[in-house]
């Protein structure tokens, strides 16, 4: 196991003995291998710097390098932009932990020798980004590599698993020939994921979010504060913020939009599907402290004389979002709401059951012009976890569910 | 909101624009603000009080190149972090390495702890001229700071900042109160006039190093960079910059004009530090003044013994990659809290300490804000002028111009200062500790 540290400046000598040079930089070529150093970059002095590749290194030992080709086998250097330099582009630079959720910095590497016919092959294994690489740093060239790791032997470590660490790379171009992906950001909890874009710059945040799919995309910013939200949106491609915008609750949606220009936002809704803009239209015209403000239009809807099994069938073929199904709501004859099961007792009901022998007492609602203390009060007083809003006519147009009203106070705090 | 929104239908339309330029420029204002105000410090208020006993009128007109100074070496920072949305310590850390950023933060570590004695030993004096022990007066204040970042989020500790730089209107009154001249004061302002002998010099060196300290452009950066505030809100940033540094230096103009009138117009030209300044103002300008002139110590002592731990620990960590911010638990952030932690505790327990070097101290802190300021001008320099890190915003060659020349005349002053404050025979010591 080496350090990179202990490898940049290492004095690298030919087959025959002869010296060539220092170790300036190492490359991984992540579209070959994504974990080998492919090339070492060796600084000559005055003279044209040279490049070794990962099959002419015979041997390694901190602070040097031994070749099995001649000097005259190895190439000359030019830049190219699909290798990752150690030095340049991870020592010093922030990295994304994916198993740790997190943003840290990177302080040095652990780099894997392998043995592949006859010659030393050197493997990034894990980043290092605790108290060990930083010592490490910092006596680097002034201590002795054996002493250096005497020293850290004693130190708590803290590394990050290569195929942990997700790189951060705000140009676009630069994200393909380094096969950058976020693939991995897209499978951590929406909430983790913005805790991590916050800790990001602007550029970054914005490059994280413009490859993500626009349903992972939308979660993660219906996480965010709304400041950050608001800037992420503005400076989205308006076709990509429509596309995600349409993949937010109307309710989450709305809220961004009123935050937005008046004319960024009623560009993003003429970008949008009719339908859903028309949704959030409705939402928006509502105050944000009242009810409408806080409702969401998106809940189940049965007739009160439907039966379970009616009503579990229905459910199954509408696509909805199970982890946030608390209740059903129920109208009579002339689309009234009439009251709400709650999908606890849906489960437990016996064949054949109708919804209205099903039903919740007391019947609770609340116009959307009703301020939002009054909505906290009722979730209090009742325990709700969901709550119907409707208009003067007694028709149901929106729910109100319990995470609208934590977030509410949450922010109060 | 409707019966503003309807309100603002009625105003004409150019009222209406200032208006919403006015809300756009408030949702950016703060960090500039805030920051050239707590400039304004324990330190800082005893050298302009010492400056205005000692010359009068005379050096007023120092206000306006500090003024550019301020400006300049702010706005760098309030574009770097607008910019790039990194703090100061990250941008080291990534464009220059691991050990130079080790090396800012341990002097910036030490260089803080020494100002944060200077805050405390501020709570001290001023208290004392209410008449309550230092033995009292500075455990309570420590634990106030303490509360203060342990239990407020960060906007409300924002307010709470806003509302401190409010209480600098205290030196208006009590300069008002002293009557000075008000004309003489403000040719003062615009004719320069210069002597030239060695306290002289040294007393405009001390002016100016105590006007600009480093780690003030961490926290500015590192507010902006919290506020999110983008490349698209620079303008308002920029103003935000302005704003404080005039208002900075308007607070100086009150302070010096206060003691001009009263201290060095009885011909009491020497006084120690701003807590004598309030007690030698009471039988000349009134009880009134005395005390105003001390609660303005006291806010300022107390809003910058709040800020700096707060600040050091946060860039610290960052710049070494450690978790940071009071949104984490102890711990999941160790080193953040322990730093914070004895940075009050060392530097409030300094204070209470009978017998204390506390002259030393101040000395040294000086000593070491004069090592670390030209690094990090350099940094800030270097940093902002690179055009792959700051684009189309990136220093123009007569801004770069106007910058090197600047920070180049800081660390020649503060060159002087350091040597001044080690051999204090030669000119006399620093005025101001």
């Amino acid at each position: 196991m080496l350090h990179a540290t202990e490898l940049l400046g290492a004095a690298t000598y030919d087959v025959h003995g002869n010296f060539v040079g220092r170790v300036r930089e190492l490359f991984i070529e992540p579209a070959d291998q994504s974990n080998r150093v492919a090339r070492y970059l060796l600084g000559r002095g005055k003279y044209q710097p040279l490049v070794a590749r990962y099959d002419q290194l015979a041997f390694v030992v901190p602070g040097s390098i031994k070749l099995n080709v001649g000097e005259k086998a190895l190439e000359e250097y030019h830049a190219n932009e699909g290798w990752l330099a150690v030095q340049k582009d991870l020592l010093d630079q922030q990295i994304i932990d994916t198993a740790g959720r997190k943003v840290v910095r990177v302080n040095d590497l652990d780099l894997a020798e392998h043995h592949v016919n006859d010659c030393v092959e050197l493997r990034v294994s894990q980043a290092d980004v605790g108290v060990t690489g930083a010592v490490g740093r910092l006596l680097q060239g002034l201590a002795s590599p054996a002493l250096i790791r005497r020293i850290q032997d004693r130190l708590p470590s803290r590394m990050i698993r290569w195929e942990f660490v997700n790189l951060i790379e705000p140009d676009p171009l630069r994200r393909i020939k380094l096969r950058v992906s976020h693939q991995k950001l897209a499978h951590l909890h929406p909430a983790d994921l913005a805790d991590i874009l916050e800790a990001l710059s602007s550029e970054e945040r914005q490059s994280i979010i413009d490859s993500l799919d626009e349903q992972s995309a939308a979660e993660t910013l219906a996480e965010l504060d709304s400041r950050l939200r608001q800037q992420i949106v503005e400076k989205l491609d308006p076709e990509k913020a429509a596309d995600i915008i349409e993949e937010m609750a109307p309710d989450q949606a709305a809220d961004l939009l009123a935050g937005l220009s008046p004319e960024t936002s009623k560009e993003l809704l003429e970008e949008m599907p009719h339908h859903e803009a028309s949704d959030v239209r409705a939402l928006m015209k509502f105050d944000q402290n009242t009810a409408g403000g806080m409702m969401n239009t998106q809940f189940m809807l049965v007739g009160e004389t439907a039966t379970r099994e009616e009503v579990i069938d229905w459910i199954r073929a509408n696509e909805s979002d199970l982890e946030q199904l608390d209740a059903v709501f129920l109208t009579d004859l002339d689309a009234k709401f009439t009251g709400i099961v709650p999908t606890g007792r849906l489960l437990l009901a016996s064949a054949g059951q109708t919804m209205i022998s099903l039903k919740s007492d007391p019947l609770l609602h609340l116009p959307p012009d009703a301020n939002e203390k009054e909505v906290f009060e009722l979730f209090d007083k009742y325990n709700l976890r969901v709550l119907g809003v409707v208009d003067e006519s007694g028709v149901p147009i929106g729910a109100i569910t319990v995470d609208d009203v934590v977030t509410r106070l949450a922010a109060k705090v | 909101m409707e019966a503003l929104r309807k309100r603002l239908h009625r105003w004409p339309r150019s009222t209406r624009v200032l208006w919403r330029r006015l809300a756009l420029f408030m949702a950016v204002v703060g960090p500039g603000f805030i920051t050239s105000n707590v400039d304004n410090d324990a330190g800082g208020i005893s050298t302009y009080s010492i400056a205005g006993a000692k010359y009068g009128y005379a050096l007023l007109w120092s206000l306006i190149p500090m003024t550019i100074a301020l400006y300049v070496t702010e706005e760098m920072c309030a574009r770097l972090g607008v910019v790039t949305g990194k703090g100061l310590s990250d941008l080291i850390r990534e464009e220059f390495g691991f050990r130079p950023t080790f090396f800012v933060m341990v002097t910036g570590f030490l260089v803080d702890l020494g100002n944060v004695v200077a805050e405390f030993a501020g709570v001290a004096a001023a208290m004392q001229i209410f008449h309550i022990s230092k033995y009292v007066a500075v455990p309570i204040a420590a634990i106030m700071v303490w509360i203060l970042v342990m239990r407020g989020t960060a906007r409300q500790v924002e307010k709470i900042f806003l509302v401190a730089c409010l209480f600098y209107v205290a030196y208006i009154v009590s300069a008002v109160l002293a009557k000075p001249d008000w004309l003489l004061a403000a040719k003062s302002v615009v004719i320069p006039s210069f002597e030239f002998n060695a306290p002289y010099l040294l007393m405009l060196t001390a002016l100016i190093g105590t006007t600009i300290a480093p780690w003030q452009f961490f926290y500015l950066q590192a507010g902006f960079v919290e506020k999110r505030v983008g490349p698209r809100q620079y303008p308002q940033a920029r103003a935000d910059v302005l704003v404080g540094s005039i208002s900075c230096m308007a607070i100086v103009f009150f302070i010096m004009v206060c003691t001009a009138a009263t201290l060095f117009a009885a011909g009491h030209h020497d006084i120690p530090d701003a807590a004598a300044a309030a007690e030698a103002l009471r039988p000349m300008a009134g009880r009134w003044a005395s005390l105003l002139f001390a609660f303005g110590l006291l806010n300022a002592s107390l809003f910058a013994a709040s800020i700096l731990p707060l600040s050091t620990a946060h860039v610290i960590c960052e710049g070494l990659g450690f978790e940071a911010g009071i949104d984490h638990k102890f711990r999941d952030a160790p080193i953040f809290y322990w730093l914070y932690t004895i940075l009050i505790v060392v530097g409030a327990g300094l204070i209470l300490l009978p017998g204390a070097p506390l002259f030393k101290i101040l000395v040294f802190s000086q000593v070491a804000n004069g090592i670390w300021l030209p690094i990090v001008l350099i940094f800030i320099v270097l940093l902002s002028s690179r055009k792959d890190l700051m684009g189309k915003l990136a220093n123009s060659t007569t801004f770069s111009v106007i910058a090197w020349v600047t920070s180049v005349l800081m660390i020649i002053l503060t060159a002087v200062l350091i040597y001044a404050a080690i051999f204090p025979t030669k000119l006399g010591g620093i005025p101001g500790i």
